[in-house]
């Protein structure tokens, strides 16, 4: 570890080793700090992403892929299902492979990676970030850089240290638990399962997600405002009793996702902030891997070329660059989401009722969007926004 | 005074809370989590969105 680098990226996660490797790819000298103490673990994720989201990231291999994915299935509250074909190809990925190997790339880009290094604070000079503070192993230790990128995820104190405000309302993070269960037998390997309605997941919905062979992970968000009456865990613990009583689970995780558009500011004088830190998830479904390296791969090289061609100022336009690639999309995803948000188990009831008298080969999830928000007119532009315009 | 109170060897260190505390006091570790009792102001949201109800009010804080 040296005491200087062009750019320190704060996190190893998906969004952090992609603007790592995208800046090193250009020339810069990079560093990627990690506090846990592998790259990849705890996974703390459903690993559900699309084919187009990740292939121009790393090129697809089985050692990451524990299923291939054609198919949604939708479960009402009565439990009717309603299966739904995907316009594109899906995979459950095994994350820990995964975040392991788009860090390998990154280092074979040339990038420094250090794991047991908790960043603590950052240095500044005048009102530019200049460089972090770490605790690495125990010893204290101050390393400067001309950019520094946080992809420090859900937490995003980095950016708060810098005067970006992060933090997120309550009612916006759902607030997630999750098994990845042994004995779920009664799934088929290809399909995406979504329970929706109060008594599973109030505001936010319950996931059945097939890692391949009988194993699965089933987990649920619940909105902040909901676990204020009851826990994401209560929930979870209620349904493995009702469904699944004698599964086997082979791991337990809590997580948070932000369910809003992205942070307003995302760039300041030195700094960036990528993924989940700058809440680059999509607040409709949550998912976090795709968008999270997109916003990567643009801050990276937006940070690398303003140091080469010695443009502090340049390293500012990385916000409109992402508003444009995602961000104004997500505001519209956002809508969607504030359109079902308070969806009644009535509500999901008739939705799914309306959607079994369309045959199999006419469902899309745009027409699922179109029948849910038929009442609201001002919603079903956006929906036409996102689902019939290419 | 903290209000707040971690039940001890429950924490899955997954930040959650971290993510909506106005104050910026909880400080998270790979695995440790402590408040801050000068920063904190007992807001109460971390109770509400911890997934697996870590943080409980204490004595002090029953509300
Ligand atoms: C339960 C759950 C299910 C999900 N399911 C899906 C899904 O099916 N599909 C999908 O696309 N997305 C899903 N997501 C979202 C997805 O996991 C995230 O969006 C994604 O991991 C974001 O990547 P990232 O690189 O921004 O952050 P992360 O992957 O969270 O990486 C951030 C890294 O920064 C490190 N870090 C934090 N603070 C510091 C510090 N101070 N110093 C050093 N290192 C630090 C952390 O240890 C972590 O490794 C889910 C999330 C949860 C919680
Ligand atoms: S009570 Fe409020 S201020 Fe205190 S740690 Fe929790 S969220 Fe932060
Ligand atoms: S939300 Fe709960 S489990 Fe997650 S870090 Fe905070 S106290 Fe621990």
């Amino acid at each position: 570890m040296k005491n200087n680098y062009d750019i320190i990226v704060v996190g190893g996660g998906p969004a952090g080793s992609v603007a790592a490797r995208y800046a090193a790819e250009k020339g810069v000298s990079v560093l990627i700090l990690e506090k846990d103490r592998e790259i990849g673990t705890p996974v703390r994720c459903a690993e559900g992403t699309s084919h187009e989201g990740i292939k121009d990231f790393i090129d697809i291999d089985p050692s990451f892929i524990d299923a291939t994915i054609n198919k949604f299935c939708l479960v009402s509250p009565e439990g009717e299902r309603i299966e739904i074909s995907l316009d594109q190809v899906g995979y459950i990925l095994n994350r820990k492979v995964f975040d392991f190997k788009l860090a390998q790339m990154a280092a074979n880009a040339g990038c420094e990676i250090y794991t047991k290094a908790y960043v603590n604070g950052l240095l500044f000079d005048n009102d530019k970030v200049a460089g972090i503070k770490v605790d690495y192993m125990g010893i204290q230790k101050e390393i400067k850089a001309k950019v520094v990128i946080a992809a420090d995820g859900v937490e995003s104190r980095v950016g708060r240290w810098a005067g970006i405000k992060t933090y997120i309302d309550f009612r916006d993070i759902d607030s997630c638990v999750q098994y990845t269960a042994s004995n779920v037998n009664d799934i088929n390997e290809d399909t995406l399962y979504f329970h929706f309605g109060q008594s599973y997941a109030p505001g936010g919905y319950l996931w059945i997600f097939p890692k391949g062979g009988n194993n699965a992970n089933i987990g649920l968000g619940v909105s902040g405002a909901a676990g204020k009456k009851k826990s994401a865990l209560s929930y979870l613990n209620d349904f493995m009793n009702k469904k699944y009583p004698d599964t086997a689970i082979l791991t337990t995780v809590a997580g948070g996702v932000p369910c809003v558009p992205t942070l307003e500011k995302i760039a300041a004088p030195g700094i960036i902030l990528v993924g989940d830190a700058a809440r680059q998830t999509n607040p409709l479904t949550g998912g976090g891997i795709a968008s999270g390296m997109i916003g990567g791969s643009i801050g990276g090289k937006i940070a690398a070329e303003s140091i080469l061609n010695n443009k502090p100022d340049f390293l500012l336009s990385y916000e409109k660059a992402w508003d444009d690639r995602l961000g104004k999309r997500h505001v519209i995803f956002n809508n969607l989401k504030e359109g079902i948000y308070n969806f009644s188990d009535k509500d999901f009831i008739k939705l799914s009722k309306a959607m079994s008298k369309i045959p199999y080969e006419k469902r899309s999830i745009g027409g699922l969007f179109q029948k849910a928000l038929m009442n609201n007119p001002k919603l079903l532009i956006d929906v036409a926004k996102l689902y019939f315009t290419k | 005074m903290l209000m707040i109170e971690i039940t001890p060897n429950k924490c899955d260190y997954c930040g959650t809370c971290v993510s909506i505390c106005p104050e910026d006091a909880i400080e998270l570790k790979e695995a440790d989590i402590t408040i801050s009792e000068e920063l904190c102001t007992n807001c109460s949201k971390c109770v509400w969105s911890c997934p697996i109800e870590v943080l409980k009010f204490n004595k002090e804080g029953v509300k």
